[in-house]
C-alpha cells in the first residue's frame, strides 16, 4: 500500500516566496518571504514561539488558506489546483460523538472504504499504535486519557496511508513522561512509514528527537533550516533563546 | 359536601370524558410538535449557513412569541386555508408558538460546537454538508432536545386555550369551568395539563441526558 520510495529525491512540498496577510486595514502580514523545499521522506519541524507563524505554514500546505503572494506546491501542483479535499485528511482533535473506531475510519468511511477493508484497517493501526483493540475500539474519547488520545489522531491520521502528514502540535498538552515516550514512539513508526512528515511545536527538545530538519520561524519569516545536529551550533539569538530553553534551571550549562 | 369533594366526585364521574379530553389535547400536541419540529430543525440548519437569513428568521419566529395566544387564535380565525373554527387553526397557532424555542434551540446547538472540532473537520477534508451532519447536528442534538422539551411544555399550557376557537381537548373543561364559576370543572382541566406538562418535561429530560455527549 505504501508508495514506492523515488529514484531521486522529489519535493513533495515547496514554498516559493510565500507570503500571506490578512486583509483587515492595516493589513496583517502574518508570514513573508517563505521559500522552502520538502523533499520526499523527510520530518520537518516547524518550530517557533506562539505566533511566528508555524500554523498558518501548515494551513498554506492542506489548502486551508492560501498564499496571499507567491506559490505553495504540493507534489509539483499549486495548492489553489487542488482539490482541497484530497490536500487534507490531517490532524485535530478527536470526534467527541464518535468510538475510537469510528475516529480512526472517518477517512476510509469518508473516501467510501467497503466495510471489511475499513474494519480490518481500524484493527490494523490501533495495534500500529499500541492500542488493544478489544479493549478500545469502542470507548468514547472522554473515556480515554490524553495519551491514549493522541494515540488515536496518530491512527486516525495514518488510516488512509496519507503520503504526507501534517501534524499540529500533536504531543501538546501531556504531561512530560507519556509526552516523550509518544515522541520516541512516534520517532520509530515516522522512519518505518517513510512518510513525508511536517509538525509543528514549540518545543525544542521534541524538534531535536523527531526532525530530519528543523526549520525556525520568528515573526512570521524562516530564519533557519538545518539539522538537528547543525542546529545547536548556529549563531542566532533565537536559536541561543530556544537552547537556553533546554537548560533545566536558570543559569545552567546547556 | 366540601369543594374537594365535589371536585373528587366530579373526576369518578367524568372519568371518560375527561381521558377523551385528554387525549385530544395530547394529539394536539404531538401534531404541532411533529410540524414544529419538520419546520424548526431543518430551518435551524439552513439559517447556519446562511448567516444573513439568520436574523430575519429568528426575529420573525420571536414576534409570534410575543402575541398573546388568545390574540393569535383570534386573528387566524378570518384567514382563509389555514384559518377558521376548530383544530386546524389551534394547530397552526402551536406550530407558531413552538417554532422559536426549536429554531433558537437548533442554530445554538449547532453554532455553539468546539471550534477545535470544527477545525479538525475541516482539516479532515470534510464538506460542509458533511461537517454539519456527521459533526454539528449530532454533537448539537442534546441542545435541539431541550428546545423540543421548552416548546412542548409551553404548547401543552397554550393548547388549554385551543378550546376558545372550538378545538377541544382539556382547555373545554376551563372555559366551562370559568364560565359556570366551577372549581371542579376548571381543575377538570388544569391537573390533566399540569399532569402532561410534568410528564413530557421527564420524559424529554430522560432522552436528553442519553443524548448529552460531553
Amino acid at each position: 500500500m505504501n508508495t514506492k520510495p523515488p529514484l531521486s529525491p522529489i519535493k513533495t512540498i515547496e514554498f516559493r516566496d510565500v507570503s500571506f496577510h490578512i486583509n483587515v486595514i492595516p493589513s496583517r502580514v502574518i508570514v513573508s518571504g517563505i521559500s522552502l523545499e520538502i523533499l520526499h521522506g523527510e520530518t520537518i519541524v516547524l518550530l517557533g514561539r506562539s505566533g511566528s507563524g508555524k500554523t498558518t505554514l501548515l494551513r498554506l500546505m492542506n489548502g486551508m488558506l492560501f498564499p496571499s503572494e507567491g506559490k505553495v506546491l504540493v507534489q509539483g501542483r499549486s495548492t489553489a489546483a487542488w482539490d482541497p479535499i484530497r490536500l487534507r485528511r490531517g490532524m485535530g482533535c478527536l470526534f467527541p460523538h464518535f468510538t475510537v473506531a469510528e475516529n480512526v475510519a472517518l477517512i476510509p468511511t469518508l473516501e467510501n472504504w467497503d466495510a471489511s477493508r475499513t474494519a480490518a484497517r481500524i484493527q490494523e493501526m490501533l495495534q500500529l499504535v499500541g492500542l488493544d483493540p478489544r479493549e478500545f475500539a469502542h470507548r468514547r474519547p472522554r473515556e480515554l486519557s490524553g495519551g491514549q488520545r493522541q494515540r488515536v489522531g496518530v491512527a486516525r491520521a495514518l488510516a488512509a496511508d496519507p503520503p504526507i502528514l501534517l501534524m499540529d502540535e500533536p504531543f501538546g498538552a501531556l504531561d512530560p513522561v507519556t509526552r516523550a515516550e509518544l515522541q520516541r514512539e512516534f520517532s520509530t513508526l515516522a522512519h518505518r512509514l517513510g512518510k513525508t512528515i511536517v509538525l509543528v511545536t514549540h518545543d525544542l527538545r521534541e524538534a531535536l528527537l523527531l526532525a530530519s530538519r528543523i526549520v525556525l520561524l520568528e515573526a512570521g519569516r524562516i530564519i533557519a533550516s538545518a539539522t538537528p545536529q547543525e542546529f545547536l551550533r548556529l549563531d542566532h539569538p533565537e536559536v541561543r533563546a530556544f537552547a537556553s530553553s533546554l537548560a533545566i534551571a536558570p543559569g545552567a550549562p546547556v | 359536601m366540601t369543594p374537594q369533594m365535589t371536585t373528587w366526585s366530579f373526576f369518578a364521574d367524568h372519568r371518560a370524558e375527561i381521558l377523551g379530553a385528554t387525549l385530544d389535547h395530547l394529539a394536539l400536541v404531538v401534531i404541532a410538535m411533529i410540524i414544529a419540529i419538520l419546520i424548526g430543525v431543518p430551518l435551524g440548519m439552513f439559517i447556519v449557513q446562511r448567516p444573513a437569513l439568520r436574523a430575519i428568521a429568528l426575529g420573525i419566529a420571536s414576534v409570534f412569541q410575543t402575541i398573546p395566544s388568545l390574540a393569535l387564535f383570534g386573528f387566524l380565525i378570518p384567514i382563509p386555508f389555514i384559518g377558521g373554527i376548530g383544530k386546524r387553526t389551534a394547530i397552526v397557532a402551536l406550530v407558531l408558538y413552538a417554532l422559536l424555542p426549536i429554531l433558537r434551540n437548533t442554530y445554538v446547538g449547532l453554532t455553539g460546537i468546539d471550534p477545535a472540532v470544527l477545525e479538525a473537520a475541516e482539516a479532515m477534508g470534510m464538506t460542509r454538508a458533511q461537517i454539519l451532519f456527521r459533526v454539528r447536528f449530532p454533537l448539537a442534538l442534546a441542545v435541539i432536545l431541550a428546545g423540543i422539551r421548552t416548546a412542548t411544555i409551553i404548547t401543552i399550557g397554550v393548547a388549554t386555550i385551543a378550546a376558545a376557537i372550538g378545538a377541544g381537548g382539556l382547555g373545554t373543561f376551563i372555559f366551562r369551568g370559568v364560565a359556570l364559576v366551577s372549581d371542579a370543572l376548571i381543575l377538570a382541566g388544569a391537573i390533566p395539563a399540569a399532569l402532561l406538562a410534568l410528564l413530557a418535561d421527564f420524559l424529554l429530560g430522560l432522552l436528553e441526558r442519553r443524548l448529552k455527549v460531553s
